[in-house]
């Protein structure tokens, strides 16, 4: 085995054929990530250009106040050769959940990518950072997660800041927040920072987001809140395939009622859908595999900013109610949730006028289809 | 004259765990287990719904994800009096089984393998010798020569390209690591097979709970209705996705798991004395096969197991305000009634007070406080928790299941009982339960095919879901066998909110530092003797720390800042 014959940093592509897999399914991995990051297709050859000739990018990811739900969705990223590339074809130097390195032999490796990649890493950020007492709550190796994170930033080329924690707080933020447990974006200032919110994303969405990094060597287009376009430009409720029920008004009255057996719309159980921008109705999770409305259950919102004061989880969701179907989720998801009953009663009258022609439509068509399937 | 160590972080584990140790002629002479990071989650819910609690405390952790949400939905339920269905109880029983085993997967391969497999002396194997020793031990398809060349050809090529990423800065070429190379490589095979698996098992927590991590419980039963003549229900495609996944996941464990922890341990048998520890385990018992409330009914017996002594187990009662209690002698937190005295959890009292040194530091004062971590205690009884106290209790208290998984593998690594009681008996036992629990869950799903065939497809109970139906005070104990060991959540509902809630957890049982008496925990304890062959390099430490699975986030959760925790007594049970 001549490792000279070899460049010292192999592209993703040369790895890719290294481990046995064909070019076609190199272009197929391609393709299927620049859908995912949402490119025309004329900019799929720009995807395949970048994953065969660009090294291999180091990568730092800490861990604050966190629960590793992050860590754990991403190794979940399912399309075929994704977590080899991801976990292998990153160079990921640090990660305390993985890395065999403890202590001080941990604390080397970061080091030497913070010193020897300077300006060029991608600093990854799980959990959120405490503010309290002094910073106390959160210690690795003596030092206050707030030194730790200041420091690995100093030369981070890009910083994404995973999950609801590093993005919004999370659980640990929630009121009355005591531990004053903080996002990252609050803490760095000049440095391009990706938004990555969901308890926790999607495993597909944290690699469709390294991959647009890697591929066009900056960060994907954000939204006004500092999200990828790509996966969190839609609201969940737009995205469900249980929408149709809501507009038929076909709801789910309690759980495991009949209607809960027929799939119909979980909004009056509390379905945060409507306010929730998300990937969810359209990936789905765990390879495409369900969410959670296609299990059952109502959607808690969990890629939102203070999801967790944002109202019980069963307490139907009625500040976008009265602006009709169609109303604009952005206006929507400025009023705080939990409004009054009496907004409740009139959006319940307001869809029943407007749509009971609608409902009666339905209806009238499936009792005809049965009658034809009788005959 | 002994060399203080330090080892933080240690990774490969969930959350923050700094361990400190005395080392003196080549062995621990003491040592030190401290937990670093603290969100004070208790506090949070206070005043919530209670019926919202399991999807807080669900993210206490992420890696047994599941398994706070379940413990939770359960102690609400017991404070509501609410029996759910059996089939909700069929399908948390099924999500549970497929938690153990992509747990204990994972944490083998991913979280510990690293310490007994030396990823570089696998570039020395020779690929057809390697073959042979894998289809010596085991019929999964993926042996030939050819697969385990290809392999060796990446892994050098990664070596060579200087940037190691996760492997970085190991310990390879340590002289604890024992292994011929061809089983390195078998090793490092199986560690890219398993991350490639873990995603799989886990479609079944995403089938009736939407997702993974973090799947969604309900209390009452189970959100998933089953409709089983509609696309939107769980169906029969549904159901027969979950009945494949458990089948490959079960053929996965017995055929590369199973073999794998067997070739590797066979070559460390010294490990079955070293990191033995306490010699105590406590078991709360988990998988009702009648219903949760009926406690002999269940796949894993409770039990308590004092002084190594199989012959005798003891009974074990939560409620009892004498039998669990948290001490904080040596923990960031401050009592009323003073620093020495242990408290019920149902008196629960927590203000966090952190006196140790300010950082950066280099050292902590392990003769004071010096962890975020409580001291919880049965009976005055440092105890262990996790897969070997529930392997050892199910065997002492002689079921069958137990003592054919269990006699086996002492026989096939020719190793004596005691060797139980060790580094390698913990990691042992924890695929040993992976088997148990791969059948145990294709059990559990023919009884909900059959339980839907006879026309039950009852999936909640909703008649207590209403606040307004519930009294104005309630509560409630909601216990389970996470993955890391025995885990309680304690309720107290008022005016249909959360007066109180507290947890204690698998890992603050093992992990905690001493208590008021001095007396080591788990973790502290099984370090005691464990040899160290660099001082530099905390290989060995690794090995026993890890066969504990820590999960650090578990441990130190939820802790009321302001110790304004409201006193509540058991008036439940005796």
């Amino acid at each position: 085995m001549n490792n000279d014959a070899f460049p010292k940093q192999p592209t993703y592509y040369e790895e890719v054929l290294r481990k046995g897999y064909p070019r076609r399914d190199f272009l197929k991995f391609a393709s299927m990530m620049a859908a995912f990051i949402g490119l025309e297709q004329t900019a799929i050859a720009q995807v395949i250009q970048a994953l065969e000739t660009k090294p291999r990018m180091p990568v730092i990811w800490l861990h604050f106040q966190e629960c590793t739900c992050c860590s754990e969705s991403f190794i979940r990223s399912s399309h075929p050769i994704v977590a080899d590339i991801l976990l292998d074809k990153i160079s990921l130097d640090y990660t305390e959940t993985l890395m065999a390195a403890s202590g001080t032999q941990a604390e080397a490796a970061l080091k030497n990518t913070m010193a020897k990649y300077k300006g060029q890493y991608l600093l990854c950020v799980e959990g959120s950072v405490p503010m309290g007492a002094d910073g106390v709550y959160c210690m690795i190796g003596g030092k206050t997660s707030l030194q730790i994170l200041e420091e690995a930033a100093e030369g981070a080329a890009a910083v994404i800041a995973w999950g609801s924690c590093a993005s919004n707080g999370c659980v640990q933020s929630a009121k009355p927040n005591p531990t004053g447990a903080t996002p990252i974006h609050k803490l760095i200032k000049g440095k391009p920072i990706i938004k990555v919110p969901g308890c926790p994303p999607i495993g597909e969405v944290m690699a469709g987001v390294i991959v647009h990094y890697l591929t066009f060597g900056r960060i994907p287009e954000l939204d006004r809140l500092g999200r990828p376009k790509a996966f969190y430009s839609k609201r969940v409720h737009d995205s469900c395939y249980r929408r149709p029920f809501y507009d038929a008004g076909l709801f789910v009255e309690t759980f495991d009622d009949e209607n809960a057996k027929k799939g119909y719309c979980l909004y009056k159980m509390g379905c945060k859908g409507p306010s929730t921008y998300n990937a969810c109705g359209v990936m789905k999770w765990n390879n495409g595999t369900s969410f959670p409305i296609q299990a059952g259950h109502p959607c808690i919102g969990c890629s939102e900013e203070n999801y967790w004061d944002n109202g019980r989880l069963y307490e139907r969701a009625s500040s976008f109610a009265g602006f009709g179907i169609e109303a604009n989720a952005d206006t929507v998801g400025k009023v705080a949730l939990g409004v009054t009953a009496a907004a409740l009663a009139v959006h319940a009258i307001a869809t029943n006028i407007g749509k009971s022609k609608l409902i009666r439509e339905h209806e009238e068509e499936g009792r005809e289809s049965e009658h034809e399937l009788e005959a | 004259m002994s060399k203080r160590i330090v080892v933080d972080p240690v990774t490969r584990i969930e959350g923050h765990l700094r361990i400190e140790a005395d080392i003196e002629n080549g062995k621990i002479k003491d040592a030190f287990s401290s937990g670093t990071m603290v969100r004070l989650l208790e506090e949070i819910l206070r005043g919530r719904d209670p019926r919202d609690a399991w999807a807080f405390v669900g993210r206490v952790c992420g890696v047994c994800t599941s398994i706070h949400s379940l413990t939770s939905v359960r102690c609400v339920e017991d404070a509501l009096d609410i029996v759910i269905p059996p089939n909700a109880e069929l399908v948390r029983n099924i999500m549970f089984c497929t938690q153990y085993m992509h747990d204990h997967v994972v944490h083998f391969y991913h979280l510990h393998a690293m310490d007994w497999v030396d990823v570089v002396d696998a570039l020395k194997a020779d690929p057809k010798k390697t073959s042979e020793l894998a289809q010596s031990i085991s019929r999964w398809p993926k042996s030939s020569p050819g697969y385990f060349s290809d392999l060796q050809n990446r892994i050098k090529k990664f070596v060579a390209s200087g940037q190691l990423g996760i492997f970085a800065n190991g310990y390879w070429g340590h002289p604890a690591y024992k292994l011929p190379a061809e089983v390195n490589l078998i090793g490092l095979a199986h560690y890219l097979e398993a991350l490639e698996w873990q995603k799989e098992i886990v479609k079944v927590h995403a089938i009736f709970g939407g997702k993974n991590p973090h799947p969604n419980y309900l209390v009452g039963g189970m959100a998933c209705a089953i409709g089983i003549d509609d696309v939107s229900g769980i169906n029969a495609e549904r159901l027969a996705y979950v009945g494949q996944l458990l089948k490959d996941g079960k053929e996965f464990i017995e055929q590369v798991y199973i073999p794998d922890l067997m070739a590797i341990a066979s070559f460390y048998k010294d490990w079955g004395a070293i990191g033995g520890g306490l010699g105590n385990f406590l078991v709360y018992g988990d998988l009702p096969t009648n219903g949760y409330r009926d406690v002999s009914s269940y796949k894993f017996p409770p039990g308590a197991i004092l002084n190594k002594d199989i012959s005798k187990v003891y009974d074990v009662d939560l409620k009892k305000e004498d039998e669990v209690q948290e001490f904080i002698t040596h923990s960031w937190y401050e009592y009323k009634e003073g620093d020495n005295i242990g408290l019920h959890p149902w008196k629960g009292e927590s203000k966090v007070k952190y006196s140790g040194p300010k950082p950066p530091f280099e050292h902590l004062d392990t003769t004071q406080k010096y962890s975020y971590l409580k001291t919880p205690r049965w009976k005055g009884n440092a105890m262990e928790v996790g897969p070997l106290g529930r392997m050892l209790v199910g065997y002492a208290r002689g079921r069958e299941d137990f003592k054919a998984v269990v006699d086996k593998a002492l026989t096939d690594l020719n190793v004596p009982v005691t060797a139980l009681f060790s580094t390698l008996g913990r990691t042992a036992a924890r695929g040993l339960e992976s088997v148990l629990t791969a059948q145990w869950g294709l059990d559990f799903f023919d009884q909900l095919l059959a339980n839907i065939k006879n026309g039950d497809t009852r999936m909640a109970e909703m008649a207590r879901f209403d606040p307004a139906t519930w009294p104005k005070t309630a509560i409630g104990v909601g216990h389970s066998e996470a993955p890391r060991g025995a885990l309680a959540h304690w309720i107290n509902i008022e005016d249909e909110k959360i007066a109180n809630y507290q947890l204690v957890v698998p890992t603050t049982w093992n992990a905690s530092p001493r208590d008021h008496k001095g007396q080591m925990s788990a973790y502290e304890a099984a370090l005691i003797d464990t040899p160290v062959a660099h001082e530099d390099q905390p290989l060995e430490i690794l090995r026993t720390i890890h066969s504990f699975d820590p999960c650090m986030a578990c441990s130190v959760h939820l802790y009321d800042e302001h110790g304004n925790t409201i006193n509540r007594i058991s008036v439940m049970g005796d």
